[in-house]
Protein backbone atom coordinates (compact mmCIF):
# COMPACT_ATOMS: atom_id res chain seq x y z
CA UNK A 1 0.00 0.00 0.00
CA UNK A 2 1.22 3.36 -0.94
CA UNK A 3 1.58 6.19 1.33
CA UNK A 4 -0.68 8.23 -0.37
CA UNK A 5 -3.60 5.55 -0.26
CA UNK A 6 -2.95 5.22 3.38
CA UNK A 7 -3.89 9.12 3.49
CA UNK A 8 -6.75 8.49 1.22
CA UNK A 9 -8.00 5.75 3.30
CA UNK A 10 -7.49 8.02 6.66
CA UNK A 11 -9.61 10.66 5.20
CA UNK A 12 -12.13 8.95 4.06
CA UNK A 13 -12.36 6.74 7.42
CA UNK A 14 -12.49 9.78 8.89
CA UNK A 15 -14.97 11.92 7.20
CA UNK A 16 -17.05 8.50 7.24
CA UNK A 17 -17.05 8.89 10.97
CA UNK A 18 -17.65 12.72 11.02
CA UNK A 19 -20.85 12.16 9.42
CA UNK A 20 -21.91 9.22 11.76
CA UNK A 21 -20.92 11.82 14.55
CA UNK A 22 -22.79 14.36 12.79
CA UNK A 23 -25.53 12.30 12.19
CA UNK A 24 -26.32 10.93 15.65
CA UNK A 25 -26.14 14.33 16.77
CA UNK A 26 -28.90 15.61 14.74
CA UNK A 27 -30.94 12.84 15.46
CA UNK A 28 -30.60 13.37 19.29
CA UNK A 29 -31.76 17.00 18.91
CA UNK A 30 -34.30 16.65 16.41
CA UNK A 31 -36.95 17.68 18.30
CA UNK A 32 -35.32 21.00 19.31
CA UNK A 33 -33.89 21.45 15.36
CA UNK A 34 -37.57 22.02 14.15
CA UNK A 35 -39.01 25.70 13.67
CA UNK A 36 -42.96 24.77 14.57
CA UNK A 37 -45.41 22.40 15.48
CA UNK A 38 -48.13 21.43 13.66
CA UNK A 39 -51.48 20.97 15.22
CA UNK A 40 -51.62 17.06 15.05
CA UNK A 41 -47.99 17.12 17.28
CA UNK A 42 -50.18 19.49 19.38
CA UNK A 43 -52.55 17.16 19.75
CA UNK A 44 -50.75 13.86 20.40
CA UNK A 45 -48.96 15.57 23.24
CA UNK A 46 -45.44 15.77 21.07
CA UNK A 47 -44.75 19.72 21.31
CA UNK A 48 -43.31 21.28 24.88
CA UNK A 49 -47.06 23.38 25.42
CA UNK A 50 -45.48 24.28 28.83
CA UNK A 51 -43.31 26.59 27.28
CA UNK A 52 -43.35 29.60 24.77
CA UNK A 53 -43.53 27.49 21.51
CA UNK A 54 -44.60 27.85 17.65
CA UNK A 55 -46.97 26.04 15.77
CA UNK A 56 -47.11 26.34 11.88
CA UNK A 57 -50.12 25.61 9.28
CA UNK A 58 -52.41 26.45 6.81
CA UNK A 59 -54.30 29.67 8.23
CA UNK A 60 -58.28 28.09 7.73
CA UNK A 61 -60.15 29.41 5.35
CA UNK A 62 -62.76 31.42 6.94
CA UNK A 63 -61.36 31.13 10.09
CA UNK A 64 -60.02 35.26 10.16
CA UNK A 65 -62.30 37.36 12.72
CA UNK A 66 -61.68 40.48 13.79
CA UNK A 67 -62.54 41.88 17.32
CA UNK A 68 -61.24 45.80 18.15
CA UNK A 69 -57.31 44.68 17.86
CA UNK A 70 -57.47 41.39 18.36
CA UNK A 71 -57.65 38.75 15.50
CA UNK A 72 -58.47 35.66 16.13
CA UNK A 73 -57.96 32.52 13.47
CA UNK A 74 -57.18 28.74 13.40
CA UNK A 75 -53.89 27.30 12.25
CA UNK A 76 -54.62 23.62 10.56
CA UNK A 77 -52.83 20.88 9.11
CA UNK A 78 -56.33 19.39 7.58
CA UNK A 79 -56.39 16.95 10.19
CA UNK A 80 -56.32 19.06 13.29
CA UNK A 81 -56.58 22.61 14.04
CA UNK A 82 -55.66 24.81 16.59
CA UNK A 83 -57.29 28.43 17.48
CA UNK A 84 -55.21 30.91 17.84
CA UNK A 85 -56.12 34.81 19.16
CA UNK A 86 -53.32 37.46 18.71
CA UNK A 87 -52.82 41.35 18.76
CA UNK A 88 -50.18 42.91 16.60
CA UNK A 89 -49.05 43.74 12.89
CA UNK A 90 -49.23 40.95 10.60
CA UNK A 91 -47.22 40.14 7.72
CA UNK A 92 -48.75 41.20 4.14
CA UNK A 93 -48.95 37.57 3.26
CA UNK A 94 -50.97 36.96 5.80
CA UNK A 95 -54.11 35.16 4.45
CA UNK A 96 -56.28 32.46 4.68
CA UNK A 97 -55.48 29.36 3.30
CA UNK A 98 -51.70 30.04 3.07
CA UNK A 99 -49.08 29.10 5.32
CA UNK A 100 -48.41 30.50 8.78
CA UNK A 101 -45.92 30.12 11.70
CA UNK A 102 -47.11 31.62 15.16
CA UNK A 103 -44.97 31.85 17.90
CA UNK A 104 -46.82 32.40 21.56
CA UNK A 105 -48.62 29.97 24.38
CA UNK A 106 -51.38 26.96 24.57
CA UNK A 107 -53.95 28.00 27.29
CA UNK A 108 -55.53 25.83 29.19
CA UNK A 109 -58.94 26.63 27.12
CA UNK A 110 -56.98 25.55 24.24
CA UNK A 111 -56.79 28.76 22.96
CA UNK A 112 -52.98 29.62 21.67
CA UNK A 113 -51.96 33.00 22.56
CA UNK A 114 -49.80 34.52 19.26
CA UNK A 115 -46.80 36.67 20.54
CA UNK A 116 -45.90 36.67 16.86
CA UNK A 117 -47.34 35.98 13.08
CA UNK A 118 -45.23 34.98 10.68
CA UNK A 119 -46.30 34.30 7.07
CA UNK A 120 -44.66 30.80 5.71
CA UNK A 121 -44.40 31.14 1.91
CA UNK A 122 -44.37 27.85 -0.27
CA UNK A 123 -41.65 27.30 -3.12
CA UNK A 124 -44.18 28.22 -5.90
CA UNK A 125 -43.25 30.93 -8.01
CA UNK A 126 -45.80 32.08 -10.97
CA UNK A 127 -47.01 34.97 -12.34
CA UNK A 128 -50.94 36.26 -11.55
CA UNK A 129 -52.13 35.08 -14.68
CA UNK A 130 -51.12 31.26 -13.92
CA UNK A 131 -52.19 31.59 -10.48
CA UNK A 132 -55.51 32.95 -11.89
CA UNK A 133 -56.14 30.24 -14.46
CA UNK A 134 -55.08 27.61 -11.44
CA UNK A 135 -57.81 29.41 -9.32
CA UNK A 136 -60.24 29.58 -12.28
CA UNK A 137 -59.77 25.41 -13.07
CA UNK A 138 -60.35 24.83 -9.27
CA UNK A 139 -63.42 26.13 -9.50
CA UNK A 140 -64.32 24.58 -12.65
CA UNK A 141 -63.69 21.65 -11.07
CA UNK A 142 -65.63 22.14 -7.64
CA UNK A 143 -68.54 22.90 -9.94
CA UNK A 144 -68.02 19.55 -11.65
CA UNK A 145 -68.07 17.45 -8.75
CA UNK A 146 -71.06 19.33 -7.35
CA UNK B 1 7.32 2.59 -17.75
CA UNK B 2 3.81 3.48 -19.71
CA UNK B 3 2.27 4.27 -16.33
CA UNK B 4 4.55 6.74 -14.82
CA UNK B 5 4.62 8.49 -18.22
CA UNK B 6 1.04 8.97 -18.27
CA UNK B 7 1.46 9.83 -14.63
CA UNK B 8 3.81 12.15 -15.18
CA UNK B 9 2.03 14.21 -17.83
CA UNK B 10 -0.97 14.27 -15.81
CA UNK B 11 0.80 15.93 -12.93
CA UNK B 12 2.44 18.35 -15.26
CA UNK B 13 -0.48 21.06 -14.58
CA UNK B 14 -0.53 20.09 -10.84
CA UNK B 15 2.78 22.49 -10.72
CA UNK B 16 2.13 25.88 -9.70
CA UNK B 17 5.11 27.05 -12.57
CA UNK B 18 2.60 25.08 -15.47
CA UNK B 19 -0.62 26.21 -13.98
CA UNK B 20 0.44 30.14 -13.71
CA UNK B 21 0.35 30.86 -17.24
CA UNK B 22 -2.78 28.30 -18.10
CA UNK B 23 -4.72 30.88 -15.32
CA UNK B 24 -3.48 33.84 -16.80
CA UNK B 25 -5.23 32.95 -19.56
CA UNK B 26 -8.32 31.52 -18.61
CA UNK B 27 -9.29 34.12 -16.05
CA UNK B 28 -10.11 37.10 -18.43
CA UNK B 29 -11.78 34.81 -20.51
CA UNK B 30 -13.84 33.73 -17.88
CA UNK B 31 -14.71 36.89 -16.64
CA UNK B 32 -15.80 37.98 -19.58
CA UNK B 33 -18.50 35.37 -19.92
CA UNK B 34 -19.58 36.26 -15.86
CA UNK B 35 -19.98 39.96 -17.26
CA UNK B 36 -22.07 38.91 -20.42
CA UNK B 37 -24.21 36.15 -18.03
CA UNK B 38 -24.66 38.69 -15.68
CA UNK B 39 -26.07 41.22 -17.84
CA UNK B 40 -28.63 38.63 -19.26
CA UNK B 41 -29.48 37.58 -16.60
CA UNK B 42 -30.45 40.66 -14.83
CA UNK B 43 -32.25 41.59 -17.76
CA UNK B 44 -34.48 38.47 -17.63
CA UNK B 45 -34.98 39.08 -13.80
CA UNK B 46 -35.61 42.98 -14.25
CA UNK B 47 -37.33 43.20 -18.05
CA UNK B 48 -38.95 39.59 -18.89
CA UNK B 49 -39.78 38.23 -15.75
CA UNK B 50 -43.08 38.75 -14.49
CA UNK B 51 -44.52 39.87 -10.86
CA UNK B 52 -45.06 36.82 -8.62
CA UNK B 53 -48.81 36.55 -8.27
CA UNK B 54 -48.45 36.08 -4.47
CA UNK B 55 -45.43 37.97 -3.28
CA UNK B 56 -45.26 41.01 -6.08
CA UNK B 57 -42.02 42.76 -6.53
CA UNK B 58 -40.15 41.68 -3.88
CA UNK B 59 -39.34 37.85 -5.11
CA UNK B 60 -37.27 38.98 -7.68
CA UNK B 61 -34.08 38.79 -5.07
CA UNK B 62 -34.65 35.20 -5.93
CA UNK B 63 -32.34 36.24 -8.93
CA UNK B 64 -29.35 37.13 -7.05
CA UNK B 65 -30.21 35.51 -3.48
CA UNK B 66 -30.47 31.53 -4.81
CA UNK B 67 -27.57 31.67 -7.30
CA UNK B 68 -25.38 33.25 -4.37
CA UNK B 69 -26.87 30.35 -1.68
CA UNK B 70 -25.98 27.81 -4.51
CA UNK B 71 -22.68 29.09 -4.94
CA UNK B 72 -21.58 29.34 -1.89
CA UNK B 73 -22.64 25.87 -0.78
CA UNK B 74 -20.76 24.69 -3.89
CA UNK B 75 -17.98 26.30 -3.84
CA UNK B 76 -16.99 25.27 -0.06
CA UNK B 77 -17.36 21.63 -1.67
CA UNK B 78 -15.01 22.53 -4.03
CA UNK B 79 -12.58 23.41 -1.49
CA UNK B 80 -12.70 20.68 0.53
CA UNK B 81 -12.54 18.43 -2.70
CA UNK B 82 -9.06 20.12 -3.14
CA UNK B 83 -8.31 19.49 0.44
CA UNK B 84 -8.60 16.40 0.11
CA UNK B 85 -6.67 15.84 -2.98
CA UNK B 86 -3.70 18.07 -1.74
CA UNK B 87 -4.08 15.93 1.66
CA UNK B 88 -3.80 12.52 -0.35
CA UNK B 89 -1.34 13.59 -2.78
CA UNK B 90 0.76 16.16 -1.17
CA UNK B 91 0.19 18.50 -4.83
CA UNK B 92 1.21 22.02 -3.87
CA UNK B 93 -1.57 23.57 -6.09
CA UNK B 94 -4.52 21.90 -4.32
CA UNK B 95 -4.06 24.22 -1.03
CA UNK B 96 -3.61 27.50 -2.78
CA UNK B 97 -7.06 26.57 -5.34
CA UNK B 98 -9.02 26.20 -1.33
CA UNK B 99 -7.31 29.49 -0.52
CA UNK B 100 -8.54 31.26 -3.75
CA UNK B 101 -12.04 30.06 -3.58
CA UNK B 102 -12.68 30.54 0.03
CA UNK B 103 -13.12 34.63 -0.29
CA UNK B 104 -15.43 34.36 -2.83
CA UNK B 105 -17.51 31.52 -0.81
CA UNK B 106 -17.82 33.92 1.98
CA UNK B 107 -19.21 36.69 -0.35
CA UNK B 108 -21.57 34.56 -1.65
CA UNK B 109 -22.78 33.20 1.74
CA UNK B 110 -22.89 36.58 3.11
CA UNK B 111 -25.17 37.95 0.13
CA UNK B 112 -27.43 34.95 0.23
CA UNK B 113 -27.64 35.68 4.14
CA UNK B 114 -28.55 39.48 3.49
CA UNK B 115 -30.67 39.65 0.24
CA UNK B 116 -32.51 36.69 2.54
CA UNK B 117 -33.13 38.98 5.49
CA UNK B 118 -34.49 41.92 3.32
CA UNK B 119 -36.47 39.44 1.31
CA UNK B 120 -37.91 37.96 4.68
CA UNK B 121 -39.01 40.99 6.51
CA UNK B 122 -41.73 41.56 3.94
CA UNK B 123 -42.55 38.46 3.01
CA UNK B 124 -42.30 36.61 6.56
CA UNK B 125 -42.41 39.31 8.84
CA UNK B 126 -39.14 38.95 9.83
CA UNK B 127 -35.53 39.89 9.11
CA UNK B 128 -33.97 36.82 10.87
CA UNK B 129 -35.20 33.67 12.38
CA UNK B 130 -33.39 30.76 14.36
CA UNK B 131 -34.80 28.19 12.14
CA UNK B 132 -32.79 24.96 10.42
CA UNK B 133 -31.63 26.80 7.07
CA UNK B 134 -30.99 30.12 8.36
CA UNK B 135 -28.40 28.89 11.22
CA UNK B 136 -27.06 26.18 9.23
CA UNK B 137 -26.33 29.00 6.28
CA UNK B 138 -24.66 31.52 8.90
CA UNK B 139 -22.62 28.63 10.48
CA UNK B 140 -21.20 28.05 6.79
CA UNK B 141 -20.25 32.01 7.09
CA UNK B 142 -18.38 31.62 9.92
CA UNK B 143 -16.69 28.52 8.38
CA UNK B 144 -15.26 30.32 5.93
CA UNK B 145 -13.82 33.43 7.75
CA UNK B 146 -12.98 30.60 10.48
CA UNK B 147 -10.98 28.93 7.41
CA UNK B 148 -9.54 32.57 5.93
CA UNK B 149 -8.15 33.21 9.45
CA UNK B 150 -6.83 30.12 10.21
CA UNK B 151 -4.52 30.52 6.75
CA UNK B 152 -3.92 33.71 7.14
CA UNK B 153 -2.73 32.84 11.34
CA UNK B 154 -0.37 30.28 10.28
CA UNK B 155 3.29 30.77 9.00
CA UNK B 156 4.58 27.57 8.25
CA UNK B 157 3.05 26.97 4.32
CA UNK B 158 2.91 23.21 4.90
CA UNK B 159 1.11 23.18 8.22
CA UNK B 160 -1.04 26.00 7.05
CA UNK B 161 -2.24 24.14 3.76
CA UNK B 162 -2.63 21.41 6.37
CA UNK B 163 -4.80 23.01 9.06
CA UNK B 164 -6.68 24.43 5.78
CA UNK B 165 -7.76 21.29 4.32
CA UNK B 166 -8.85 19.64 7.50
CA UNK B 167 -11.05 22.86 8.39
CA UNK B 168 -12.44 22.26 5.15
CA UNK B 169 -13.07 18.60 5.26
CA UNK B 170 -14.98 18.81 8.64
CA UNK B 171 -16.85 21.60 7.70
CA UNK B 172 -17.92 19.96 4.37
CA UNK B 173 -20.58 17.61 6.57
CA UNK B 174 -22.43 20.84 6.96
CA UNK B 175 -23.07 21.19 3.36
CA UNK B 176 -25.87 18.97 3.35
CA UNK B 177 -27.06 19.70 6.11
CA UNK B 178 -27.79 23.16 4.87
CA UNK B 179 -29.12 21.82 1.75
CA UNK B 180 -31.72 18.89 3.09
CA UNK B 181 -32.25 21.13 6.17
CA UNK B 182 -35.58 22.11 4.47
CA UNK B 183 -36.37 18.70 4.51
CA UNK B 184 -35.90 17.31 7.40
CA UNK B 185 -36.94 19.46 9.82
CA UNK B 186 -39.99 21.92 9.69
CA UNK B 187 -38.71 25.49 8.98
CA UNK B 188 -40.02 28.64 8.21
CA UNK B 189 -37.53 28.78 4.93
CA UNK B 190 -39.36 27.46 1.94
CA UNK B 191 -38.41 23.83 0.32
CA UNK B 192 -36.72 24.04 -3.23
CA UNK B 193 -38.18 25.41 -5.46
CA UNK B 194 -35.54 23.67 -8.27
CA UNK B 195 -34.42 20.43 -7.65
CA UNK B 196 -32.53 17.58 -9.63
CA UNK B 197 -35.74 15.02 -8.43
CA UNK B 198 -38.77 17.11 -9.84
CA UNK B 199 -39.82 19.15 -12.01
CA UNK B 200 -39.40 22.79 -10.95
CA UNK B 201 -42.79 24.64 -9.31
CA UNK B 202 -41.32 27.93 -10.65
CA UNK B 203 -42.65 30.05 -14.35
CA UNK B 204 -40.11 29.13 -16.78
CA UNK B 205 -39.31 32.55 -17.75
CA UNK B 206 -38.19 33.23 -13.62
CA UNK B 207 -36.48 29.92 -13.74
CA UNK B 208 -34.57 30.77 -16.64
CA UNK B 209 -33.31 34.25 -15.26
CA UNK B 210 -32.30 32.58 -12.38
CA UNK B 211 -30.34 29.56 -13.82
CA UNK B 212 -28.73 32.39 -16.05
CA UNK B 213 -27.71 34.22 -13.14
CA UNK B 214 -26.25 31.04 -11.66
CA UNK B 215 -24.07 30.22 -14.75
CA UNK B 216 -22.86 33.89 -13.80
CA UNK B 217 -22.07 33.21 -10.67
CA UNK B 218 -19.97 29.86 -11.52
CA UNK B 219 -18.07 31.90 -14.25
CA UNK B 220 -17.25 34.65 -11.98
CA UNK B 221 -16.22 32.44 -9.27
CA UNK B 222 -13.75 30.58 -11.62
CA UNK B 223 -12.36 33.86 -12.63
CA UNK B 224 -12.12 35.37 -9.49
CA UNK B 225 -10.26 32.62 -7.78
CA UNK B 226 -7.85 32.18 -11.31
CA UNK B 227 -6.98 35.73 -10.52
CA UNK B 228 -6.22 35.46 -6.73
CA UNK B 229 -4.36 31.35 -7.51
CA UNK B 230 -2.04 33.34 -9.63
CA UNK B 231 -1.89 36.03 -6.52
CA UNK B 232 -0.93 32.99 -3.86
CA UNK B 233 1.39 31.26 -6.20
CA UNK B 234 3.66 34.16 -7.08
CA UNK B 235 3.45 35.11 -3.51
CA UNK B 236 4.41 30.79 -2.47
CA UNK B 237 7.12 30.77 -4.89
CA UNK B 238 8.51 33.97 -4.73
CA UNK B 239 11.93 32.76 -4.05
CA UNK B 240 11.78 30.85 -7.26
CA UNK B 241 13.94 31.53 -10.28
CA UNK B 242 10.75 31.54 -12.60
CA UNK B 243 9.11 33.96 -10.01
CA UNK B 244 11.61 36.45 -10.55
CA UNK B 245 11.69 35.98 -14.16
CA UNK B 246 7.50 36.63 -14.35
CA UNK B 247 8.11 39.60 -11.72
CA UNK B 248 11.35 41.04 -13.91
CA UNK B 249 8.66 40.20 -17.11
CA UNK B 250 5.91 42.64 -15.40
CA UNK B 251 8.38 45.45 -13.93
CA UNK B 252 7.47 44.55 -10.85
CA UNK B 253 11.04 44.20 -9.44
CA UNK B 254 13.51 47.17 -9.76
Amino acid sequence: MKARHKRLGLILGGLVLLIGATALVLSAFKDNLVFFHTPTEVAEGKAPTGRTFRIGGMVEAGSIKREGVLVHFAVTDTARSINVVYQGPLPDLFKEGKGAVVQGKLGDDGVFTASEVLAKHDENYMPPEAQHAIDQAQKTAQTVQQ
Amino acid sequence: MNSTESRFNLFHYAAPQAFYPIAGKLAPLFAAIALLLTLAGLWIGFFQAPTDAVQGEVYRVIFIHVPAAWMSMFVFLVMAFWSAVGLTLNTRLSALMAQALAPTGAMFCFVALWTGALWGRPTWGAYWVWDARLTSQLLLLFLYLGYMALVAAIDDPRRRDKAGAILCLVGAVNVPIIYFSVKWWNTLHQGASVSLTKAPSMASIMLSGMLVMALAAWAYTIAVALYRVRVLILERERHTDWVRGELANIGEVH
